[in-house]
Formats: C-alpha cells, sequence, structure tokens
C-alpha cells in the first residue's frame, strides 16, 4: 500500500474530528528550521461542509483495538486498514507545509496493539518532525486515554495542543455505546495535561528557556445527539471543563449516523446540525460574553429553543434590564444586549470617549440594529419611530432563515404570502421555551 | 477648517507625493474636491493643479504625524494607502487634517464619516491579508517556491514578515499580478518588486504528485452529510479559488501519470 492509498483511508477515518484549529501559541522559525505559528490560527482552506482545513487531519492508524459502537474504526467494522510509517507522515506533513496547504499536523489514532505503543509511535513523528526537520509549525495531538503518563509528557513537550476527546456527554452514555473507556480513563489524561501545564508556567517563570508543554492548551469534544443527554446537560458539563480543567475549546459534534445497533439513532437520522450550531452560540457566551449555563438554560428549560438564538432568548426574558444607554453602561453590559458583539462592545468604548453616539454612529460601528434598536437608548433616546409589539420584537429577532422555520413549524395555517403572521401569546410562549 | 474648494490635485501615485498634496493643502488654505492618481480622470470639470512630490515637504509631513496625532495614525495612513478604496487619496487627505486638528483621539471618532470610511477600507485590507496568508499556494520546481494571486488591496508589504518568517531556509516569490508587483525571498533577503509579465516554470513529477495528494485530502476531508457550499463561499470566496490547488485544473492529472506518482518515493528533504 503506497502513502496515496494511505492518506486515502486515513483523512477519510479522522475527519469526524472536529477540531481543526491552529490557534492559541506564536512562535519563530527555529534557525535553519521551517514553519512558525500565529496566535490567531490561520485557515488554509474550507472543505465542501464549509468547515475550516487548517491542519494536515490524519490518523496515525485505523487498526483499533476498541469496539466503541458511534466510531466508524470500531474493531468490528468492515472497512479497510492502514497504517502510517512515522517517516511517510513526516515526509507528508513537511512536503504540504512547504506549499503553504496546511498550518501543521492534528495527528490522532485508533488504538493498535495497546495505548502505550499507540503514543509511542506519535512521539517518533513528532520527534522527526521538530528535531530532524527543525519544524515549529503547529501541531495538535490526541492523547490516547489509557497511556503511560510519562509517554504523555514526551508528547506534550513537542505538541502544542493536546485533547482528549471526552465523546460523550455522560458516564451512562459511555458505559453503553463505549465499553472499553471510562469516565476515569478520559479524566485522568485531561487532569495530568492540565496540571503538567499549570506547572510548566511557574516554571517558565523560573527558567526562560524550560521546554513549553502544550503552550496552546488543551481542548476536547463530544457528539451531539447520539443519546439522550440535554442541553442542559451538556452546556454544563461544558462550562465545568472550562472551570476545572482550563480547556481552551470545547468543540460537539453532531452525530453523524455511520453504524447500525440498536443503541444509536436509526442511519436515516439527519444529524442535528441546528443544534450543534445552538450549543456553539451558548459556549461563545461562555467564553467571552461572561454569561453562566444557568443563565441559559435549567431545569424547566433543559434544551435550547430552535427559533431564537440563546442570547436574544435571554434578553427577551430578561426585558428589565433594558433599555440600557450605550453612552453610559459597562462593556460587560453591553455584551448583553443582543447585536451588539465583543468587536462592536469595543468600538463602542472607543468611540463614546470623543463625543457621545446616536443611532447612526453605531451603523458605522457595526451594530446591528435590527435587533440592538428594542435594547438601547442613546443618551436617553429610543430610536424614532420604534415599535415594540412583541410579536414584531420577536419577528426581528429571527433570522430570516429561523423565520421561515417558525412560520412552518408553529403555524402552518399561515403560510401566506401576503398575511404577516401574528403571534398570540402562546406562540410566543412557545418560541420563548421552545419545544420540549 | 476651509471649505472644499473647486480645485483637484494630480500626484504621481507614490506615498510621499500624496503627503505633498497634505503639504499644498495647508499652505494653500484649501481642500481639494478630489486627489487623482496618474491615469486617473476626473469626473467633474474643476481645474487640476499638478503636485511635485518634494522629499523635504513629504519629510516634514511625515515627521509631524507621529508627534501631533500618534504613531498608531501613522501606521493607520501607511495601510489606508494600500486599499482599494476608491478616492482613498482624498479620504487620507481629510483624515489627517482631522487629525492635525483634534489630536491621537483621532483613531477613536469611529463614527466620524471619514474616519469610518478608512477603517473599513483597512479592515478589509487586513482581512484579505489574513486569507492570503491561509490561501497562498506555492508550487516546488527546482527547489524554489513560487505562487500566484490576484487580490484587491496592495497585501503584499502585510504578507512580507509572514512568508519570510515561515521559510527563512527557501527561495520563495509571490506574484501579485493585480498590482504588477512581486515579493522576492532569498535566504536572508528580501524586497518587493513592481514585475510586469512571469511564466512560471512547468510543473515536474513530484509537484504533481503533491498537488494530487492534496487533491485527496480535500476531497476526502468533507463529510458528505453536512454538506453546505454557501458556508464554503462565504468564508472562502469564490475569486481565491482561481489559484488554489485543491480546485486545480483536471488536464494536470494525466492519467498515464497516475501510476508513477502512487509509487514515487517521498525522498526530496
Amino acid at each position: 500500500m503506497d502513502v496515496f492509498d494511505k492518506l486515502g483511508i486515513l483523512a477519510d477515518a479522522a475527519k469526524y474530528d472536529v477540531a481543526c484549529t491552529s490557534s492559541g501559541v506564536d512562535r519563530n522559525t527555529t534557525a535553519g528550521g521551517m514553519g512558525n505559528a500565529v496566535a490567531a490560527g490561520i485557515c488554509h482552506s474550507f472543505a465542501a461542509d464549509g468547515r475550516c482545513i487548517s491542519l494536515l487531519k490524519v490518523l496515525m492508524t485505523n487498526a483499533c483495538v476498541y469496539d466503541c459502537q458511534y466510531c466508524v474504526n470500531r474493531r468490528s467494522n468492515d472497512t479497510p486498514r492502514a497504517t502510517f510509517t512515522p517517516r511517510e507522515l513526516a515526509d507528508l506533513t513537511i512536503g504540504f507545509y512547504r506549499r503553504n496547504y496546511i498550518e501543521g499536523l492534528f495527528l490522532s489514532s485508533g488504538v493498535l496493539k495497546n495505548p502505550d505503543y499507540t503514543t509511542e509511535q506519535l512521539i517518533e513523528v513528532l520527534r522527526l518532525l521538530r528535531e530532524e526537520y527543525r519544524f515549529s509549525g503547529y501541531i495538535h495531538v490526541k492523547a490516547i486515554p489509557g497511556a503511560d503518563s510519562g509517554l504523555l509528557a514526551r508528547l506534550g513537550l513537542l505538541a502544542d495542543r493536546m485533547s482528549v476527546n471526552i465523546e460523550l456527554p455522560s458516564e451512562n452514555s459511555l458505559l453503553l455505546l463505549a465499553p472499553d473507556k471510562s469516565k476515569q480513563s478520559i479524566f485522568a489524561p485531561m487532569g495530568y495535561i492540565k496540571d503538567r501545564i499549570h506547572e510548566n508556567t511557574t516554571d517558565i517563570v523560573k527558567y526562560q528557556h524550560a521546554p513549553k508543554f502544550a503552550p496552546a492548551g488543551q481542548s476536547t469534544q463530544m457528539i451531539i445527539g447520539a443519546t439522550p443527554d440535554t442541553d442542559f446537560k451538556i452546556l454544563n458539563l461544558t462550562e465545568s471543563l472550562y472551570k476545572r480543567y482550563s480547556l481552551k475549546r470545547v468543540f460537539f459534534s453532531a452525530y453523524m449516523p455511520v453504524a447500525k445497533s440498536s443503541l444509536l439513532p436509526a442511519l436515516d437520522t439527519k444529524p442535528p446540525l441546528l443544534r450543534e450550531h445552538r450549543l456553539y452560540q451558548a459556549d461563545w457566551l461562555l467564553r467571552f460574553y461572561g454569561f453562566r449555563a444557568s443563565e441559559l438554560l435549567d431545569e424547566e428549560h433543559q434544551n435550547f429553543n430552535p427559533f431564537v438564538d440563546p442570547k436574544c432568548n435571554w434578553a427577551i426574558n430578561h426585558m428589565e434590564l433594558f433599555p440600557m444607554d450605550v453612552n453610559r453602561v459597562s462593556y460587560d453590559d453591553l455584551l448583553r444586549v443582543p447585536g451588539i458583539g465583543v468587536t462592536s462592545a469595543k468600538r463602542i468604548l472607543t468611540a463614546r470617549r470623543t463625543g457621545s453616539l446616536g443611532f447612526d454612529g453605531l451603523k458605522k460601528l457595526g451594530v446591528v440594529l435590527k435587533r440592538a434598536q428594542y435594547f438601547i437608548t442613546c443618551s436617553g433616546k429610543a430610536r424614532p419611530g420604534l415599535n415594540t409589539t412583541r410579536s414584531i420584537v420577536l419577528q426581528s429577532l429571527m433570522s430570516p432563515k429561523e423565520l421561515g422555520m417558525y412560520r412552518i413549524e408553529a403555524q402552518p395555517a399561515q403560510l401566506s404570502i401576503f398575511e404577516q403572521p401574528l403571534l398570540t401569546q402562546e406562540d410566543l410562549s412557545l418560541c420563548l421555551t421552545g419545544p420540549m | 477648517m476651509p471649505d472644499r474648494s473647486d480645485v483637484i490635485y494630480q500626484y504621481d501615485g507614490s506615498f510621499d507625493g500624496l503627503l505633498c498634496c497634505v503639504f499644498e493643502s495647508y499652505d494653500k488654505k484649501e481642500i481639494p474636491a478630489d486627489v487623482l492618481a496618474p491615469g486617473q480622470h476626473q469626473a467633474m470639470l474643476f481645474a487640476v493643479k499638478n503636485i511635485v512630490t518634494d522629499e523635504q515637504r513629504a519629510g516634514r509631513v511625515l515627521a509631524s504625524i507621529p508627534t501631533k496625532m500618534g504613531g498608531l495614525a501613522l501606521d493607520f495612513v501607511r495601510h489606508a494607502f494600500l486599499t482599494c478604496l476608491p478616492q482613498k487619496e482624498i479620504y487620507i487627505l481629510l483624515f489627517l487634517r482631522l487629525g492635525y486638528q483634534h489630536g491621537p483621539c483621532v483613531m477613536n471618532m469611529l463614527a466620524d464619516d471619514v474616519v469610518s470610511t478608512l477603517f473599513k477600507a483597512v479592515t478589509h485590507l487586513k482581512r484579505e491579508s489574513h486569507l492570503l496568508k491561509g490561501f497562498v499556494r506555492f508550487s516546488v520546481v527546482n527547489n524554489a517556491l513560487t505562487a500566484e494571486i490576484e487580490p484587491k488591496n496592495c497585501v503584499l508589504p502585510l504578507l512580507m514578515d509572514h512568508f519570510c518568517d515561515r521559510y527563512p531556509e527557501e527561495s520563495f516569490l509571490i506574484h501579485d499580478k493585480t498590482h504588477g508587483m512581486a515579493l522576492i525571498y532569498q535566504p536572508h533577503r528580501h524586497a518587493i518588486i513592481p514585475i510586469d509579465a512571469l511564466q512560471l516554470p512547468e510543473p515536474d513529477e513530484e509537484e504533481l504528485a503533491f498537488r494530487q495528494l492534496w487533491r485527496l485530502f480535500y476531497d476526502t476531508i468533507a463529510i458528505e452529510g453536512r454538506y453546505n457550499p454557501k458556508c464554503r463561499m462565504s468564508h472562502m470566496p469564490k475569486r481565491y479559488w482561481k489559484y488554489m490547488t485543491e480546485f486545480g485544473q483536471p488536464q494536470e492529472l494525466i492519467p498515464k501519470l497516475g501510476d508513477q506518482v502512487k509509487r514515487l518515493s517521498f525522498n526530496i528533504l
């Protein structure tokens, strides 16, 4: 089998891994070598599914001794198997990197023989790249659950980012679908990596040239929609991962039916892409907007509203806090306004130092007035001619796509081009809480 | 501030030349209706004044910018000069006049028409140069890296540091076909030079093999069940596709080469 065939098999087997970011670390080239890393990350292409391609995302091998039900590479699946030699993979990475196809390598693997042996193979690829080719580009490597911590330590000193896949959002789901993995086997390496990163940052203070351990931090991912876990549960888990394990990112992947199993959704189930999208929106609110998970969902509302994004949903349910005056309120408060994001909030702060802002000025700063207008005043004045009928407000908060979906799902009787749909009080409450 | 007069400046297209227009505007206490680069023609029937580039005058204006409105404003103006904004010259002139009037806080006046127009143009430039850091595709022939781009803005100065740092031991060339310029690098020396036409060498077998491997990877990595061409297009507008290997011409994939390509070993490095 040649490299061409191997790449076909091992890229195909890796494509369900979500993370393809190359962010979080700034580094210049080492002398006589090649490559640098940019903290913002660089996308090199976008695949036909719209996802960014930044790294050469492949498996070392898809021959796996485990039998996880949801995974294409499970032992019991009848699929062609291939394994890269470390040299082949290092050469391929350098050949792609030189042509500016990629930002670096994303290396994961099925479990070949046992976790320790697999990890040794991964280390060898990274060692070739870093030491022989003096490659300073980005490397993201998966920690194999169950591997020896000494091996993990060596891996972490060669990589920029490490990740351990949490796979499923609860222990019960894990028990059911991934019998070879346990909560313990996943959280142990995650905790170890976190401790090493923390230790390392204090080392660097002491010794300037201490080698860096996974300087771009660690991330994880979980599958959405393969099990009955609710958004509430997933978001709380996400929040605690950020807090307790200092993760840089938590990724969600809508479950693509790849296997026929009585334990899994049917093969013709569509991937829950909208749900995944809502979870990412909420994830952004946690990381950049100062929201807590408990503000977005609670015991009574376990799932996100499909029609309105989580921030708008929160705002409509907290109208007592609005309107806010853009010329007075703090940055944290500005971030709570629908239609104002991180960039425009910062611009508002800058611009209002030179004079008070009106609605025209806000538009120039990039504020989405269509949404924001209902929640703000400029120097005490609301936007002239503003219609604050709740149904109108609600419609403005939905994107055309969401509105179309809402009209079809929630109001089948009113599919007329000429009639504006009138929202009744019941519709409104349905829309605000979402179908359970 | 004097009113906009009905005179139009014509300058030589250089940054220094534009600074001399600023000098002239203060010297004559007038604000031109427009500032034209060579080859541009005025749409209005105003008198055209030819502004001669004078190093000393340009130097005086250049030195005044950081002291009057801060180094950030100078960087900003230099970037603005690289954008594809129509009438960028007159906007830069008006921006500098605002800066002399208000000082460093001109950079905060984001709700002002002139400032916000220039900010948008500079954001466009920076966004395009960031995208191209990823979308540039090199071909390796005779151990030299060559690439072509057709950007809207003049991005080469912004790409220079990035690529020089990335490939310090390589020789490479990036040809900007829109502006007729090229960034040329040989170990530890770089230059941006004007260039008209350039015939790139034919790809060799190894180059073709890597292109084919990349296309295979590109096609394999997409998940069919999530096909979303609109999303792809919004992140990667079609005008960039022309020079990207993954959308290359099928005639490159000559069938008879296929077997050789597959057998090719990776002993290049």
